[in-house]
């Protein structure tokens, strides 16, 4: 029987196991380092934050893969010999396979910063961060002050996650405005004002000079470049974004640039070699998407597909149209299709923005100014509806439309006040064409 | 890297944040002190202006609880406020959980079987202790002297709304929360509790002869509304006691399934009951402590649908023996009531087979079972029945089992007594037989479902860690699924606690309500098709 194996245990890993479990009865075989379960990585805050146990981050019960007949192996892949189709184990044992996905996910960004191995300092990503946050900051008698160097999702997360613990936290940002890369300038700082109310100190285009030791070896305090202000901290979390966790890879034959190189069909250049999720590296990029996609929905979508191809229907992967989601604190985030930050939008992307009085409620919609084509949507504090706006784009509808109908598309909870006619009337304002 | 599984904080310290601040310590003191004024009262203090002192009592819990709720809730900003949950000894089964919960039952134990210990006496005699302190309220609403049931009514009323308050605080961002918790309180203390209180007054004229009834509580929830007592009260109290019974009569088989139809069992379990009313409030610390394990799944519907069954038994064998066998003095006799009951069973059994076999799956083998049983019961029923026997033993027997192990000791003593332990909703999910009846209404003919927002969801967990009724939403919403599980009882927070916005409860039509995408929105749309072709 044909075995499979799957390096890694994150959603792509396993979306690929339960689906090729689904269409065959392959032997397959999980490999992880990091735990011995399938859990939700994008949970990890809510257990620091005493929302869940760690427990309940694992979607599958443990008799699940026993049931579908899915092995788990704990175990830390050193190398991969595709000439005899034989994986290494730091332990010393070997296993075969006919074919392999790669899905190793990622690991924290360090940039060489002086200091960025020491003791208290951390990434955010894997279940062993989270141990670390949890001994160097478990309360604020012992971190009486914490440092995060990077503002992008999970730089966000780990400031509310610390706190939900009282502890004081100094977020430093090397944008002028927070994910001011991705999000348009209202939005951006209208999330930098809510970062403020929490009683973070929000430090905008400052950046990480180095970080300092005690006599023990642990963090003291960290530099910051700009000033050379020194800020005494207890730990300091690394959250300046993640690349694809690959090192072990480097010495094998199959071709890596920043990831593991795969072509549309997620194949190596080694027959019988696939890479999926995080760690996956597109030749040429997918439209407008970047040839890395470090989010949940795509490794779960290039699961799907391998386990198509892997069964006997070849099949490209093909991502439709973009969508994502996040919460800033208490303002959830999504968005649907393409909105450009002022830095990187095309010059045929216009943007009609509206927000609410109280400061934590905008959207803003792209559109083609020549065509007048709906492109996309971010919406803050106003729940929309996937569906309606995936048919919308794929209908290509024009901006007035969706304006228009955007009732349809209104996912809040049943009672909530609705503010489409607010935004109609902005728009008309704005632009005066309906 | 190391294996070690993360219970609780995986810190060694205790995270300092979840500690009560000052004020709520005060606060915390004060409720203390009023619940100190009627412990004192089961210790047989005789207080001298017993007035007052409930008055002191009732207003130092209140104040308390919101003075509690005000330090906690509004300074901070609004949001879901969940931090510390698994961290805080009363919300995640520490030492405080345990005390609270073996004072709870150790309540209803004494309140059930030992009313002599709150001061009840033989009737006639004036109360003494915890019920004689509550005597001035119950002289001033109903006339009458207090009973153990009245303190009970009272604090139970007085939890639902101290602690709506803080609910309502707790989500003051969520119009749906908020609205629905107003409407329990609404229900509790107008339905539940001062109209039957006022309305006793009616009974001091000999032309009325009203059982206590709370209006809201319906059959089978409310399982002594047919007993002969009951029946015969509502029948001498003239027009307005006969309005009641058609009243009870019409919600069973017209009102509560024409709204379950249009807005799912919801309408009754999280906006009228007062099981319900407690749970979401005063029992919305314990919600995330029901199990999600599908042994747990498998559990709930063996139980929920025995007590049915039983229910559905008892009643019929209650009413059998107190109707006569001649047509001719009154139209229901046994025989036709028994017939009468078979018919309705075997009708509501082949519509739900004819329409609903594909939908019901395995489940179908569980509901041939149960109505088989039924009809099994009837059949004895008739041949063995004599005017006070069923099944050889008393019908009034059977009547007084199902009040005492499902009445009381499930619904109050594990159900109420256990939230620190099991979690708020264990009456509610595995025992009450008015949410079985419900929840197969929902889940075979309703317009309510919980829609999953395309491919949003990232499967943390938050909405099945905070589903009171222990159904893991998750497994469907990483599926792309709606939920449409009779257990459901669209409490809303589920939604509420997800941070991406992937569930929301509606009303809309049945086609297209149980749906199935395995591979979901996002995706490559011609893999879409392949996969929901099969
Ligand atoms: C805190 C945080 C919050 C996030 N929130 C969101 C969000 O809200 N939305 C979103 O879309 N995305 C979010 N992400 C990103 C998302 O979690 C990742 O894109 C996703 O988990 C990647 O899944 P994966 O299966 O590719 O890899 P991973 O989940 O990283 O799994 C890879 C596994 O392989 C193991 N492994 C690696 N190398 C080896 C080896 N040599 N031998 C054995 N095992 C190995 C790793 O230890 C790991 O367990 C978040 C990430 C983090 C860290
Ligand atoms: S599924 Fe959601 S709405 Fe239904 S009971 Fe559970 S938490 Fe409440
Ligand atoms: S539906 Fe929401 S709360 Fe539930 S697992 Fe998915 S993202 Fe989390």
């Amino acid at each position: 029987m044909e075995h499979i194996v799957i390096i890694g245990n994150g959603i792509s890993g396993v979306t690929a196991a339960r689906h090729i479990r689904k269409l065959s009865d392959k032997k397959i075989t999980i490999i992880s380092a990091e735990t011995d379960y399938f859990f939700s990585r994008t949970a990890l805050m809510y257990v620091y934050m005493g929302h869940m146990n760690f427990e309940h981050t694992q979607p599958y019960e443990n008799w699940f893969w026993e049931k579908n007949n899915i092995n788990l192996k704990k175990g830390y892949v050193k190398t991969i010999d595709t000439n005899s189709k034989t994986l290494h184990f730091a332990e010393g044992d070997t296993l075969t396979y006919n074919k392999l996905i790669i899905a190793t996910g990622s690991k924290p960004n360090k940039f060489g910063w002086p200091g960025q191995d020491l003791k208290g300092v951390m990434g955010m990503y894997h279940k062993q961060d989270l141990e670390n946050l949890e001994f160097y900051a478990p309360n604020n008698k012992v971190c009486k002050h914490a440092v995060i160097v990077g503002g992008g999702l999970i730089g966000i997360e780990l400031a509310e996650m610390l706190n939900s613990r009282n502890i004081p936290v100094t977020f430093l940002v090397r944008e002028s405005s927070f994910w001011n890369g991705v999000l348009p300038d209202g939005e951006s700082e209208m999330i930098n004002r809510h970062i403020k109310n929490h009683h973070i100190d929000l430090r905008l285009a400052t950046n990480l000079k180095e970080i300092i030791p005690d006599e023990n070896g642990k963090v003291k305090s960290v530099i910051i470049e700009e000033t050379g202000e020194e800020i005494l901290c207890d730990s300091v979390g690394l959250t300046a974004g993640v690349t694809p966790n690959i090192d072990f890879i480097k010495d094998s034959n199959i071709e890596t640039g920043k990831g593991v190189k795969v072509n549309r069909f997620l194949e190596t250049n080694i027959p019988d070699i696939y890479a999926i999720g995080d760690c996956a590296e597109q030749h040429e990029a997918i439209g407008n998407r970047r040839p890395i996609e470090a989010v949940w929905y795509t490794g779960r979508m290039m699961g799907e597909t391998i386990a198509q191809t892997i069964c006997g229907n070849k099949m490209p992967y093909n991502p439709g149209h973009w969508f994502n989601s996040a919460k800033f604190f208490d303002i959830e985030y999504q968005t649907y299709g393409w909105v450009h930050g002022s830095k990187n939008k095309p010059d045929y992307e216009q943007h009609f923005h509206w927000k609410h009085d109280d400061d934590t409620k905008c959207i803003t919609i792209a559109f083609d100014k020549n065509t007048n084509a709906f492109l996309g949507i971010n919406t803050f504090g106003i729940r929309m509806r996937h569906e309606t706006f995936n048919t919308w784009l794929t209908e290509k509808r024009p901006v007035d439309y969706v304006i228009n109908h955007l009732a349809e598309a209104n996912f809040d909870p049943e009672f909530y006040k609705r503010y489409e006619k607010d935004v109609l009337k902005a728009y008309t304002n704005q632009f005066q064409t309906v | 890297m190391s294996n070690q599984t993360t219970h609780k904080s995986m810190s060694l310290v205790k995270p300092e944040a979840n500690d009560l601040s000052v004020k709520q310590k005060i606060a915390v003191a004060i409720g203390a002190m009023g619940l100190l004024v009627l412990a004192l009262a089961i210790f047989n203090t005789n207080f001298p202006n017993k007035t007052t002192f409930l008055t002191l009592s009732l207003a130092a819990i209140a104040l308390g609880t919101i003075l509690f709720a005000n330090d906690a809730y509004l300074t901070k900003s609004e949001g879901i406020k969940n931090d510390g949950v698994w961290f805080k000894s009363i919300s995640s089964r520490g030492v405080l959980a345990w005390i609270t919960g073996i004072l709870l039952t150790g309540f209803y134990i004494i309140l059930y079987f030992f009313p002599q210990y709150l001061g009840q006496t033989p009737s006639g005699e004036p109360n003494t202790g915890l019920i004689s302190l509550f005597d001035p309220l119950s002289y001033l609403l109903s006339g009458n002297p207090a009973s153990q049931w009245f303190v009970y009514g009272t604090l139970y009323t007085v939890a639902i709304l101290v602690f709506g308050y803080k609910f309502m605080l707790k989500y003051r961002h969520n119009r749906y929360e908020q609205l629905r918790t107003i409407s329990v309180m609404f229900f509790q203390l107008g339905f539940a509790f001062l109209i039957p209180e006022l309305m006793s007054r009616l009974n001091a004229s000999p032309d009325y002869n009203l059982p206590y009834y709370d209006l809201k509580s319906m059959w089978p929830l409310n399982y002594y509304l047919f007993d002969s007592w009951s029946i015969n009260g509502l029948l001498s109290s003239g027009a307005l006691g006969f309005i009641m019974l058609m009243f009870g009569i019409i919600s069973i088989f017209v009102i509560s399934p024409f709204l379950t139809y249009k807005y799912g069992k919801r309408w009754y379990c999280s906006w009228v009951c007062g099981c319900g009313g407690l749970a979401e409030t005063a029992g919305d610390s314990f919600r995330h402590l029901s199990s999600k394990k599908l042994s747990a799944w498998k559990l709930e519907r063996w139980l929920i649908h025995t007590v049915l069954v039983f229910s559905v038994v008892m009643t019929t064998a209650v009413i059998y023996t107190y109707l006569g066998s001649d047509p001719n003095k009154f139209w229901l006799t046994r025989s036709a009531f028994l017939l009468g009951v078979g018919i309705l069973l075997t009708l509501v059994f082949s519509i739900t087979m004819i329409f609903k076999r594909h939908e019901l799956g395995k489940d179908a083998r569980y509901g041939a079972i149960g109505y088989f049983v039924l009809i099994a019961a009837l059949f004895i029923m008739h041949y063995t029945g004599t005017s006070d026997k069923i099944f050889l033993i008393k019908a009034s027997a059977l009547r007084s089992v199902y009040g005492l192990y499902i009445g009381s000791i499930f619904s109050g003593v594990i159900g109420t007594g256990f939230y620190p332990i099991l979690g708020n909703r264990v009456w509610c999910r595995f025992g009450c037989p008015m949410a079985a009846i419900l929840g197969f209404q929902q889940r075979m003919f309703s317009k309510f479902r919980i829609t999953t927002n395309g491919g949003q969801c990232i499967s943390c967990g938050n909405c099945s860690t905070y589903c009171e009724m222990g159904i893991d939403v998750r497994a469907y919403a990483q599926k792309g699924e709606n939920i449409v599980r009779s257990s459901c009882v669209g409490c809303g927070i589920c939604s509420a606690v997800c941070p991406r916005g992937v569930l929301k409860l509606e009303n809309d039509s049945l086609k297209g309500r149980i749906n199935a995408n395995e591979i979901l929105l996002g995706n490559d749309v011609d893999l879409l098709d392949l996969i929901n072709s099969k």
